[in-house]
């Protein structure tokens, strides 16, 4: 079944007096539990892509269906309602808030869901056990390294449940070895049954994923599947 | 987001920069500080008016001999003493809303007790006058009638006298000299405090009318009886400027002075006076309110100019709060309590500073602290509105970010 439907998707920027075509029909579907790598050089329209999944952002034309709703046109309010229930985000540069525990950080999104305190710390907890950080929810995201940073910023994307992890460049600022534990964490809650979204420049990174999607210009120019790391449900 | 998260949200963010949150306050706890400060300050002074007042006397007129001409050149008030006992008597006895018509005579001289001396000034007082003055007994008694007709040598110590004269204790009874008279302390009288002008009314010794031109400060204009101020206590304040009118009729009666003739006396509404210079004192307080008022306003533009840095400063804040799901009023709301808290906690810090100047004031002063609450809390509510108003437009610009644009800034 599939959980998340996209016809022919148009986005198109004004720039000055031009008008840039950003996404120039994209077709694509992705099913429930699938691990999918998004790749193309910049200006190839796959942050747009992403942010349009994301619902940070509505198309110009096109549909987008997400977990059977459509998102292309509700209203920023209800886009942000969408973001906080079914989308959790990993940045590239972390975005946790400086001078805020691990804990409150990861209990952001709970915060505007209106879950209340006791339940949020809990829940917070939990999230930094999934991702191996149970003992340091007491630290500043200055007090930990590049990769328990983005550890924190995961469980900040699992806290509220998602049916989709959002990730842009999640390994663009760690090292190699950290990356690929960074990469191996994803593999692990995508076998658990979450659906996963890598959007990134580097063939290593997006070769973790099952479904592998290429932009071009605006376009997907390639959509391949590697039948060897499918993860059976 | 209720209300009590979004604040919890707010006091996180003004501790993460303290020394600019303080900094920020500071035009508000000024500005709230200097109205509270200047309006209770100004209600300890009007209260301090009114006490002086009251030690005046209650609706008092005072009359005084005036000027008189002498062959084209005019004298300077006071130096003709046109005025009698007999006068006062007249005005008491003529005009029935006349509580008390008391007169004096009055001059300095040197007392002295054992090897204490010490100046002050000589009251010749006659029996209405201590009515006519609110003048209390602090301890003793006053004159009797007889000493005033026999121009007894007993005399009433005003409160710095026996406080020079003899530390503490009882003053009844001792023997004092004054300009060289023996006379006997039959009482001494309540302390009024400092008066309106410069000089201490407690300061000084009362003497009978009679005693006092005989023996201490001769008679005036070779004139028996001859009084330098009428102090004439009305019962009904709102006869005062009736009676004002009786007693320069039945002035110029006794004085035989024509309907085209010039005043040999002067009277003046005491409590109008003091009345007056009250009020003067209250415009010029509300002037310097007003002023006040206006470093509010400019605590308040200080609060949006912080505000604006702020929300630029957090745009990647405000972008990642939208992407994990904070709605447009969410972020609003956010920095809307900031500036809010800002301004309602530096209206409290200022609301602390007033007081402690108040008190301050008021101690060197020696006034009452009469705190406004009124004002106090309409301070709050206004650095509340403040913060609302300059807040408003910072927060808006906070949420009509782009959550795309503000994730991608530095």
């Amino acid at each position: 079944m599939a959980f998340l439907r996209c016809r022919d998707v148009h986005k198109d920027y004004s720039v000055g007096t031009e008008t840039v075509r950003a996404l120039d029909g994209v077709t694509v579907s992705i099913d429930r539990s699938e691990f999918v790598s998004v790749m193309g050089p910049s200006g190839s329209g796959k942050s747009t892509f992403m942010n349009l999944i994301g619902c940070l952002d509505r198309p110009t034309s096109g549909s987008i269906e997400l977990d059977n709703e459509s998102v292309s046109d509700l209203t920023s309010e209800d886009l942000a309602g969408v973001r906080n229930r079914k989308i959790g985000f990993v940045f590239q540069q972390f975005n946790l808030l400086g001078r805020t525990s691990a804990l409150d950080n990861v209990a952001l999104p709970l915060l505007y869901a209106g879950v209340d305190r006791p339940e949020r710390t809990s829940r917070a907890g939990e999230a930094l056990e999934r991702v191996g950080l149970g003992d340091r929810t007491r630290h500043l995201p200055s007090q930990l390294s590049g990769g328990q940073q983005q550890r924190v910023a995961i469980a900040r994307a699992l806290v509220n449940s998602p049916a989709m992890l959002l990730a842009d460049e999640p390994t663009g600022a760690l090292d190699t070895a950290t990356g690929q534990e960074i990469m191996t964490l994803f593999q692990t809650l995508n076998e658990a049954g979450l659906t996963v979204m890598v959007v990134t420049h580097e063939a290593e990174v997006a070769n973790y994923a099952r479904r592998i999607l290429r932009f071009r210009d605006g376009v997907i120019t390639s959509d391949t599947l590697d039948e060897a790391r499918h993860v059976a449900v | 987001m209720s209300l009590f998260e979004l604040i919890r949200v707010a006091f996180d963010a003004l501790r993460v920069n303290l020394l600019r949150s303080f900094l920020t306050m500071l035009g508000i706890v000024i500005g709230v500080a200097a109205v509270i400060a200047m309006v209770t300050v100004g209600a300890g002074a009007q209260a301090e008016v009114d006490r002086q007042i009251q030690s005046l006397g209650s609706n008092i007129l005072m009359v005084r001999s005036g000027s008189r001409f002498f062959g084209g050149a005019r004298t300077a008030a006071g130096s003709t003493e046109s005025l009698t006992v007999d006068d006062s008597r007249a005005l008491k006895a003529e005009i029935p809303e006349i509580v008390a018509a008391g007169s004096s005579n009055r001059g300095s001289g040197q007392v002295v007790v054992g090897n204490q001396n010490w100046s002050t000034t000589l009251y010749g007082v006659d029996a209405d006058y201590l009515i006519a003055r609110n003048w209390e007994i602090a301890q003793g008694r006053e004159f009797e009638p007889a000493e005033f007709r026999n121009g007894a040598k007993v005399a009433l110590l005003g409160n710095t006298v026996v406080e020079e004269l003899f530390g503490a204790g009882n003053v009844v009874g001792q023997a004092i000299r004054i300009k060289n008279v023996p006379f006997t302390v039959v009482g001494a009288l309540k302390a009024k405090g400092q008066s309106f002008g410069p000089w201490d009314q407690d300061d000084t010794i009362m003497v009978p009318f009679k005693t006092a031109e005989g023996r201490l400060l001769g008679r005036n204009q070779h004139r028996t009886g001859s009084v330098r101020d009428i102090y004439v206590s009305v019962g009904d304040p709102r006869m005062m400027d009736y009676v004002e009118e009786e007693i320069a009729e039945v002035l110029r009666q006794r004085h035989r002075i024509g309907p085209n003739q010039q005043d040999t006396f002067s009277i003046r509404n005491m409590t109008e006076m003091v009345e007056t210079r009250a009020e003067a004192s209250q415009v010029f307080n509300m002037l310097l309110a007003a002023v006040a008022s206006v470093s509010l306003v400019v605590g308040g533009i200080g609060i949006m100019n912080i505000m604006l840095v702020s929300v630029t400063e957090r745009t990647r804040e405000i972008g990642l709060r939208m992407a994990v799901g904070a709605k447009e009023r969410d972020i609003m709301f956010q920095f809307l309590v900031e500036a809010v808290t800002l301004c309602l906690l530096g209206g409290l810090i200022g609301i602390v500073v007033a007081l402690t100047i108040t008190v301050g004031v008021a101690e060197i002063a020696g006034w009452p602290v009469l705190v406004q609450w009124p004002i106090v809390f309409i301070a709050i509510a206004f650095s509340g509105a403040i913060g609302i108003f300059f807040g408003f437009y910072p927060a808006r610009k906070a949420a009509a970010k782009d959550p795309i644009e503000a994730l991608r800034s530095e």
